[in-house]
Protein backbone atom coordinates (compact mmCIF):
# COMPACT_ATOMS: atom_id res chain seq x y z
CA UNK A 1 0.00 0.00 0.00
CA UNK A 2 1.34 3.42 -0.87
CA UNK A 3 1.18 6.51 1.28
CA UNK A 4 1.85 7.05 4.96
CA UNK A 5 1.50 4.35 7.62
CA UNK A 6 -2.04 3.92 8.97
CA UNK A 7 -2.95 5.87 12.09
CA UNK A 8 -6.55 4.94 12.84
CA UNK A 9 -7.06 1.47 14.26
CA UNK A 10 -10.81 0.87 13.90
CA UNK A 11 -12.20 -2.18 12.13
CA UNK A 12 -14.01 -0.22 9.41
CA UNK A 13 -11.53 2.44 8.34
CA UNK A 14 -11.55 3.73 4.78
CA UNK A 15 -8.13 4.82 3.51
CA UNK A 16 -7.36 7.02 0.55
CA UNK A 17 -3.82 7.50 -0.67
CA UNK A 18 -2.77 10.09 -3.17
CA UNK A 19 -0.46 8.01 -5.36
CA UNK A 20 2.95 9.62 -5.42
CA UNK A 21 3.95 11.09 -8.75
CA UNK A 22 0.44 10.86 -10.16
CA UNK A 23 -2.89 12.67 -9.97
CA UNK A 24 -4.68 9.52 -8.90
CA UNK A 25 -6.20 8.45 -5.60
CA UNK A 26 -6.13 4.88 -4.34
CA UNK A 27 -9.18 4.01 -2.29
CA UNK A 28 -8.84 1.10 0.12
CA UNK A 29 -11.99 -0.30 1.70
CA UNK A 30 -11.96 -1.93 5.13
CA UNK A 31 -12.82 -5.19 3.35
CA UNK A 32 -9.52 -5.08 1.49
CA UNK A 33 -10.87 -4.05 -1.91
CA UNK A 34 -9.01 -1.21 -3.53
CA UNK A 35 -9.30 0.83 -6.67
CA UNK A 36 -7.76 3.90 -8.32
CA UNK A 37 -9.75 7.02 -9.08
CA UNK A 38 -9.31 10.40 -10.74
CA UNK A 39 -12.29 11.93 -8.96
CA UNK A 40 -12.81 11.98 -5.17
CA UNK A 41 -16.60 12.07 -5.54
CA UNK A 42 -16.64 8.87 -7.58
CA UNK A 43 -14.14 7.45 -5.11
CA UNK A 44 -16.45 8.04 -2.15
CA UNK A 45 -19.43 6.66 -4.06
CA UNK A 46 -17.48 3.44 -4.59
CA UNK A 47 -16.15 3.21 -1.02
CA UNK A 48 -19.56 3.82 0.50
CA UNK A 49 -21.12 1.33 -1.86
CA UNK A 50 -19.45 -1.50 0.05
CA UNK A 51 -19.92 -4.39 -0.59
CA UNK A 52 -21.20 -3.67 -4.12
CA UNK A 53 -18.44 -4.09 -6.65
CA UNK A 54 -15.86 -4.71 -3.93
CA UNK A 55 -13.78 -7.72 -4.77
CA UNK A 56 -10.93 -8.17 -2.36
CA UNK A 57 -8.31 -10.39 -3.82
CA UNK A 58 -5.28 -11.97 -2.24
CA UNK A 59 -2.27 -9.77 -2.80
CA UNK A 60 -4.38 -6.82 -3.89
CA UNK A 61 -2.02 -4.43 -2.21
CA UNK A 62 0.84 -5.73 -4.31
CA UNK A 63 -0.79 -5.04 -7.64
CA UNK A 64 0.57 -2.23 -9.73
CA UNK A 65 -1.46 0.97 -9.73
CA UNK A 66 -2.40 0.46 -13.36
CA UNK A 67 -3.80 -3.00 -12.71
CA UNK A 68 -5.48 -1.98 -9.47
CA UNK A 69 -7.17 0.87 -11.26
CA UNK A 70 -8.44 -1.11 -14.21
CA UNK A 71 -12.20 -1.02 -14.52
CA UNK A 72 -13.87 -4.17 -13.30
CA UNK B 1 -34.00 21.74 7.53
CA UNK B 2 -31.15 22.71 9.83
CA UNK B 3 -27.63 21.86 8.78
CA UNK B 4 -26.45 22.06 12.39
CA UNK B 5 -26.18 18.64 14.03
CA UNK B 6 -28.03 18.40 17.35
CA UNK B 7 -27.39 15.95 20.16
CA UNK B 8 -23.75 16.98 20.00
CA UNK B 9 -21.18 18.65 22.25
CA UNK B 10 -19.91 22.08 21.16
CA UNK B 11 -17.30 24.41 22.59
CA UNK B 12 -19.18 27.40 23.96
CA UNK B 13 -16.34 29.36 25.57
CA UNK B 14 -12.95 29.25 27.18
CA UNK B 15 -13.19 28.41 30.87
CA UNK B 16 -11.55 31.75 31.67
CA UNK B 17 -14.41 33.60 29.96
CA UNK B 18 -17.02 32.45 32.48
CA UNK B 19 -16.96 34.00 35.92
CA UNK B 20 -19.22 35.92 38.26
CA UNK B 21 -20.63 38.00 35.43
CA UNK B 22 -23.60 37.02 33.29
CA UNK B 23 -22.29 35.77 29.96
CA UNK B 24 -24.29 34.91 26.86
CA UNK B 25 -23.38 33.11 23.67
CA UNK B 26 -25.63 31.66 20.99
CA UNK B 27 -24.79 28.05 20.10
CA UNK B 28 -26.61 26.20 17.35
CA UNK B 29 -29.26 28.91 17.32
CA UNK B 30 -29.88 28.66 21.08
CA UNK B 31 -29.05 31.76 23.16
CA UNK B 32 -27.42 30.39 26.32
CA UNK B 33 -26.71 32.11 29.61
CA UNK B 34 -23.55 31.10 31.50
CA UNK B 35 -22.32 32.07 34.94
CA UNK B 36 -20.40 30.57 37.83
CA UNK B 37 -21.88 29.90 41.24
CA UNK B 38 -20.11 31.16 44.34
CA UNK B 39 -18.66 27.63 44.62
CA UNK B 40 -17.19 27.96 41.12
CA UNK B 41 -19.56 25.64 39.20
CA UNK B 42 -20.57 26.68 35.69
CA UNK B 43 -24.28 26.88 34.92
CA UNK B 44 -25.82 26.95 31.44
CA UNK B 45 -29.45 27.87 30.84
CA UNK B 46 -31.66 29.41 28.19
CA UNK B 47 -30.94 33.13 28.05
CA UNK B 48 -34.60 34.07 28.04
CA UNK B 49 -36.85 34.82 30.98
CA UNK B 50 -39.82 32.44 30.87
CA UNK B 51 -42.15 35.39 31.46
CA UNK B 52 -41.65 37.79 28.53
CA UNK B 53 -38.40 36.47 27.04
CA UNK B 54 -36.17 39.29 28.27
CA UNK B 55 -32.52 38.16 27.90
CA UNK B 56 -31.22 37.38 31.37
CA UNK B 57 -27.72 38.32 30.26
CA UNK B 58 -28.82 41.84 29.43
CA UNK B 59 -28.64 44.70 31.95
CA UNK B 60 -30.35 45.54 34.15
CA UNK B 61 -30.65 41.76 34.74
CA UNK B 62 -28.10 40.86 37.40
CA UNK B 63 -26.49 38.11 39.42
CA UNK B 64 -27.32 38.19 43.15
CA UNK B 65 -25.50 35.49 45.09
CA UNK B 66 -26.42 32.29 43.28
CA UNK B 67 -29.57 33.69 41.67
CA UNK B 68 -30.25 35.63 38.48
CA UNK B 69 -32.78 38.43 38.66
CA UNK B 70 -34.48 39.37 35.39
CA UNK B 71 -34.01 43.07 34.69
CA UNK B 72 -37.49 43.47 33.24
CA UNK B 73 -39.97 42.22 35.91
CA UNK B 74 -37.75 40.63 38.55
CA UNK B 75 -38.36 36.94 37.94
CA UNK B 76 -35.57 35.27 39.92
CA UNK B 77 -33.87 31.96 39.06
CA UNK B 78 -31.59 29.66 41.02
CA UNK B 79 -28.49 27.87 39.77
CA UNK B 80 -30.64 24.89 38.74
CA UNK B 81 -32.76 27.15 36.52
CA UNK B 82 -35.82 26.92 38.73
CA UNK B 83 -37.73 30.16 39.30
CA UNK B 84 -37.65 31.01 43.00
CA UNK B 85 -39.43 34.35 43.02
CA UNK B 86 -42.18 35.99 40.97
CA UNK B 87 -43.05 39.67 41.47
CA UNK B 88 -46.25 40.49 43.36
CA UNK B 89 -47.29 36.94 44.25
CA UNK B 90 -46.15 34.14 46.50
CA UNK B 91 -47.00 31.26 44.16
CA UNK B 92 -44.31 30.35 41.67
CA UNK B 93 -45.75 28.47 38.68
CA UNK B 94 -44.34 24.94 38.45
CA UNK B 95 -43.39 25.44 34.82
CA UNK B 96 -41.36 28.54 35.62
CA UNK B 97 -38.00 27.01 34.92
CA UNK B 98 -35.19 27.80 32.50
CA UNK B 99 -34.15 25.08 30.08
CA UNK B 100 -30.86 23.68 31.36
CA UNK B 101 -27.93 22.66 29.15
CA UNK B 102 -25.46 19.95 30.16
CA UNK B 103 -22.08 21.64 30.49
CA UNK B 104 -18.56 20.31 31.05
CA UNK B 105 -15.25 22.09 31.67
CA UNK B 106 -12.38 20.19 30.11
CA UNK B 107 -8.97 21.04 28.63
CA UNK B 108 -9.52 24.80 29.18
CA UNK B 109 -12.76 24.65 27.17
CA UNK B 110 -16.41 24.90 28.16
CA UNK B 111 -18.43 22.27 26.30
CA UNK B 112 -22.19 22.49 26.07
CA UNK B 113 -24.61 19.82 24.85
CA UNK B 114 -27.07 20.97 22.22
CA UNK B 115 -29.97 18.55 22.02
CA UNK B 116 -31.79 16.13 24.28
CA UNK B 117 -30.13 16.41 27.73
CA UNK B 118 -30.92 12.74 28.45
CA UNK B 119 -28.50 11.74 25.67
CA UNK B 120 -25.57 13.85 26.89
CA UNK B 121 -22.53 11.66 27.58
CA UNK B 122 -19.44 13.60 28.72
CA UNK B 123 -17.34 10.59 27.72
CA UNK B 124 -17.99 11.47 24.08
CA UNK B 125 -16.24 14.83 24.33
CA UNK B 126 -12.99 14.66 22.35
CA UNK B 127 -9.86 15.41 24.37
CA UNK B 128 -7.01 17.84 23.80
CA UNK B 129 -5.28 17.59 27.15
CA UNK B 130 -2.14 19.44 26.03
CA UNK B 131 -4.21 22.65 26.02
CA UNK B 132 -4.10 22.61 29.79
CA UNK B 133 -1.07 20.48 30.70
CA UNK B 134 2.37 21.09 32.17
CA UNK B 135 5.00 20.93 29.46
CA UNK B 136 2.88 22.92 27.05
CA UNK B 137 2.19 26.61 26.57
CA UNK B 138 -0.98 27.69 24.79
CA UNK B 139 -2.16 30.93 23.22
CA UNK B 140 -5.73 31.29 22.04
CA UNK B 141 -8.46 33.52 20.68
CA UNK B 142 -11.85 33.51 19.05
CA UNK B 143 -12.99 35.31 15.93
CA UNK B 144 -16.60 35.71 14.81
CA UNK B 145 -17.23 34.32 11.36
CA UNK B 146 -20.18 35.59 9.30
CA UNK B 147 -20.36 32.32 7.43
CA UNK B 148 -21.85 28.86 7.88
CA UNK B 149 -19.68 26.49 9.86
CA UNK B 150 -19.34 24.03 6.97
CA UNK B 151 -17.21 26.56 5.10
CA UNK B 152 -14.71 26.58 7.96
CA UNK B 153 -14.70 22.77 7.97
CA UNK B 154 -13.92 22.76 4.24
CA UNK B 155 -11.18 25.33 4.84
CA UNK B 156 -9.45 23.47 7.64
CA UNK B 157 -9.66 19.99 6.10
CA UNK B 158 -7.74 21.14 3.04
CA UNK B 159 -4.56 22.89 4.09
CA UNK B 160 -3.33 23.31 0.53
CA UNK B 161 -5.02 26.71 0.73
CA UNK B 162 -2.21 27.82 3.06
CA UNK B 163 0.04 28.25 0.03
CA UNK B 164 -2.28 30.81 -1.53
CA UNK B 165 -4.26 32.44 1.27
CA UNK B 166 -1.55 32.44 3.95
CA UNK B 167 1.68 32.93 2.00
CA UNK B 168 4.27 34.72 4.14
CA UNK B 169 2.79 33.29 7.36
CA UNK B 170 2.28 29.51 7.28
CA UNK B 171 2.03 28.83 3.57
CA UNK B 172 4.91 27.61 1.42
CA UNK B 173 4.87 26.01 -2.05
CA UNK B 174 5.31 22.51 -0.65
CA UNK B 175 1.98 22.48 1.20
CA UNK B 176 -0.11 22.58 -1.96
CA UNK B 177 2.34 20.36 -3.82
CA UNK B 178 2.57 17.44 -1.37
CA UNK B 179 0.10 14.53 -1.67
CA UNK B 180 -2.01 13.55 1.33
CA UNK B 181 -3.23 10.35 2.90
CA UNK B 182 -6.76 10.30 4.30
CA UNK B 183 -8.30 7.87 6.78
CA UNK B 184 -11.95 7.87 7.80
CA UNK B 185 -13.46 5.91 10.66
CA UNK B 186 -17.22 6.34 10.61
CA UNK B 187 -17.70 4.26 13.76
CA UNK B 188 -15.32 6.39 15.81
CA UNK B 189 -16.29 9.62 14.01
CA UNK B 190 -12.80 10.65 12.89
CA UNK B 191 -11.40 12.11 9.69
CA UNK B 192 -7.59 12.00 9.62
CA UNK B 193 -5.60 13.73 6.88
CA UNK B 194 -1.81 13.52 6.77
CA UNK B 195 0.63 15.53 4.75
CA UNK B 196 4.28 14.85 5.49
CA UNK B 197 6.74 17.18 3.80
CA UNK B 198 10.23 15.72 4.05
CA UNK B 199 12.09 18.73 2.71
CA UNK B 200 10.18 21.99 2.81
CA UNK B 201 10.73 25.69 3.14
CA UNK B 202 10.35 26.87 6.74
CA UNK B 203 7.54 29.47 6.90
CA UNK B 204 7.94 32.54 9.15
CA UNK B 205 5.41 31.14 11.64
CA UNK B 206 7.82 28.33 12.51
CA UNK B 207 11.11 30.04 11.68
CA UNK B 208 10.61 32.76 14.28
CA UNK B 209 9.15 30.46 16.93
CA UNK B 210 11.50 27.47 16.68
CA UNK B 211 14.71 29.10 15.49
CA UNK B 212 14.96 26.62 12.61
CA UNK B 213 15.55 28.13 9.20
CA UNK B 214 16.08 27.08 5.62
CA UNK B 215 14.75 23.62 4.80
CA UNK B 216 12.79 21.59 7.33
CA UNK B 217 10.82 18.41 7.74
CA UNK B 218 7.20 19.50 8.24
CA UNK B 219 4.39 17.10 9.11
CA UNK B 220 0.75 18.07 9.21
CA UNK B 221 -1.63 15.50 10.67
CA UNK B 222 -5.23 16.64 10.88
CA UNK B 223 -7.51 14.84 13.32
CA UNK B 224 -11.08 16.07 12.99
CA UNK B 225 -13.86 14.73 15.19
CA UNK B 226 -17.05 16.22 13.75
CA UNK B 227 -18.80 18.39 14.38
CA UNK B 228 -16.70 20.65 16.59
CA UNK B 229 -13.10 19.77 17.43
CA UNK B 230 -10.30 20.01 14.88
CA UNK B 231 -6.71 19.25 15.84
CA UNK B 232 -3.69 19.81 13.63
CA UNK B 233 -0.72 17.90 14.97
CA UNK B 234 2.19 19.84 13.51
CA UNK B 235 5.74 18.49 13.68
CA UNK B 236 8.68 20.68 12.69
CA UNK B 237 12.18 19.19 12.60
CA UNK B 238 15.50 19.33 10.79
CA UNK B 239 15.44 17.59 7.42
CA UNK B 240 16.02 13.85 7.87
CA UNK B 241 14.86 13.74 11.49
CA UNK B 242 12.18 11.19 12.37
CA UNK B 243 10.76 10.12 15.74
CA UNK B 244 12.69 7.43 17.60
CA UNK B 245 11.31 3.86 17.58
CA UNK B 246 10.12 4.28 21.16
CA UNK B 247 7.97 7.22 20.12
CA UNK B 248 10.13 9.91 21.64
CA UNK B 249 10.95 12.77 19.32
CA UNK B 250 13.64 14.92 20.94
CA UNK B 251 14.83 16.70 17.79
CA UNK B 252 11.40 17.96 16.76
CA UNK B 253 9.24 20.91 17.74
CA UNK B 254 5.58 20.06 18.26
CA UNK B 255 2.76 22.53 17.77
CA UNK B 256 -0.84 21.57 18.29
CA UNK B 257 -3.12 23.92 16.39
CA UNK B 258 -6.66 23.41 17.61
CA UNK B 259 -9.90 24.85 16.30
CA UNK B 260 -13.33 24.55 17.83
CA UNK B 261 -15.83 25.05 15.03
CA UNK B 262 -19.03 26.05 16.76
CA UNK B 263 -22.06 27.07 14.72
CA UNK B 264 -23.70 30.15 16.17
CA UNK B 265 -26.57 30.16 13.66
CA UNK B 266 -27.11 28.63 10.24
CA UNK B 267 -25.02 31.43 8.76
CA UNK B 268 -22.51 32.38 11.45
CA UNK B 269 -19.81 30.57 13.40
CA UNK B 270 -17.63 30.95 16.47
CA UNK B 271 -14.07 30.32 15.26
CA UNK B 272 -12.13 29.35 18.41
CA UNK B 273 -8.41 28.85 17.82
CA UNK B 274 -5.60 27.67 20.07
CA UNK B 275 -1.88 27.11 19.47
CA UNK B 276 -0.08 24.88 21.99
CA UNK B 277 3.67 24.23 21.84
CA UNK B 278 6.14 22.04 23.69
CA UNK B 279 9.14 24.39 23.38
CA UNK B 280 10.09 27.91 24.52
CA UNK B 281 7.49 27.42 27.23
CA UNK B 282 8.26 30.58 29.19
CA UNK B 283 9.24 32.77 26.25
CA UNK B 284 6.59 35.49 26.18
CA UNK B 285 7.96 36.85 22.94
CA UNK B 286 7.28 33.52 21.23
CA UNK B 287 3.79 33.44 22.77
CA UNK B 288 3.02 36.94 21.53
CA UNK B 289 4.41 36.16 18.09
CA UNK B 290 2.43 32.93 17.65
CA UNK B 291 -0.75 34.57 18.92
CA UNK B 292 -0.40 37.52 16.57
CA UNK B 293 0.53 35.33 13.61
CA UNK B 294 -2.24 32.81 14.11
CA UNK B 295 -4.84 35.50 14.64
CA UNK B 296 -3.72 37.11 11.39
CA UNK B 297 -4.05 33.77 9.60
CA UNK B 298 -7.50 33.19 11.10
CA UNK B 299 -8.61 36.66 10.02
CA UNK B 300 -7.41 35.91 6.49
CA UNK B 301 -9.67 32.85 6.54
CA UNK B 302 -12.52 34.86 8.05
CA UNK B 303 -12.30 37.49 5.31
CA UNK B 304 -12.35 34.84 2.58
CA UNK B 305 -15.15 32.79 4.13
CA UNK B 306 -17.30 35.85 4.82
CA UNK B 307 -17.10 36.62 1.10
CA UNK B 308 -17.88 33.01 0.24
CA UNK B 309 -20.94 33.02 2.49
CA UNK B 310 -22.33 36.00 0.61
CA UNK B 311 -21.64 34.32 -2.71
CA UNK B 312 -23.44 31.15 -1.64
CA UNK B 313 -26.30 32.92 0.09
CA UNK B 314 -27.14 34.98 -2.99
CA UNK B 315 -26.58 32.48 -5.80
CA UNK B 316 -29.42 30.61 -7.48
CA UNK B 317 -29.88 27.03 -6.29
CA UNK B 318 -28.20 24.16 -8.08
CA UNK B 319 -24.63 25.45 -8.40
CA UNK B 320 -22.39 22.55 -9.31
CA UNK B 321 -19.11 22.58 -7.38
CA UNK B 322 -16.04 20.76 -8.62
CA UNK B 323 -14.01 18.61 -6.23
CA UNK B 324 -10.46 17.41 -6.82
CA UNK B 325 -7.90 15.34 -4.95
CA UNK B 326 -7.24 17.94 -2.25
CA UNK B 327 -10.91 17.74 -1.24
CA UNK B 328 -10.86 14.05 -0.27
CA UNK B 329 -10.85 14.70 3.49
CA UNK B 330 -13.27 17.60 3.24
CA UNK B 331 -15.78 15.45 1.36
CA UNK B 332 -15.59 12.83 4.10
CA UNK B 333 -16.22 15.49 6.73
CA UNK B 334 -19.19 16.88 4.79
CA UNK B 335 -20.73 13.43 4.60
CA UNK B 336 -20.30 12.83 8.31
CA UNK B 337 -21.81 16.21 9.16
CA UNK B 338 -24.76 15.69 6.82
CA UNK B 339 -25.43 12.35 8.45
CA UNK B 340 -25.21 13.89 11.93
CA UNK B 341 -27.67 16.59 10.87
CA UNK B 342 -30.06 13.92 9.63
CA UNK B 343 -29.88 15.15 6.06
CA UNK B 344 -28.88 11.82 4.55
CA UNK B 345 -29.27 8.15 5.44
CA UNK B 346 -26.50 6.69 7.54
CA UNK B 347 -25.03 4.35 4.98
CA UNK B 348 -24.65 5.42 1.38
CA UNK B 349 -24.31 9.11 1.99
CA UNK B 350 -22.26 10.27 -0.97
CA UNK B 351 -21.11 13.87 -0.65
CA UNK B 352 -22.13 16.42 -3.23
CA UNK B 353 -19.58 17.47 -5.77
Amino acid sequence: MSGLPPVLTGERVHRIHWVLGTDRLRAVCHCGAERLFDDPVELWAWLLGHPDDHRPTAGAADRSPALAGSPT
Amino acid sequence: MSTIPRDQWYVAAYTAEIGRELFSRTIGGDPILFWRTEAGEITAHADRCVHRRFPLSRAPSRLVGDTVVCGYHGFTYGADGRCVAVPGQTRVPRTARLAQYPVVEQDSLVWVWIGDPALADPGRIPRASYLDSPGWTTVCGMEPLAARYSLLVDNLLDLSHETYLHGGYIGTPEVAATPTSTEVDDDAGIVYVSRHMADAECPPFYERSTGLSGRISRWQDIEYTPPCLYKLHSRIAPVGSVPDPDGSDPDAFHVEVVYAITPETEHSTHDFWLVARDFALDDEEVSAFLAEQNRTVVLQDVAALDVLEQVIATEPPGYQELSVNIDTGGLAARRMLARMAGAVPAERAVPAR
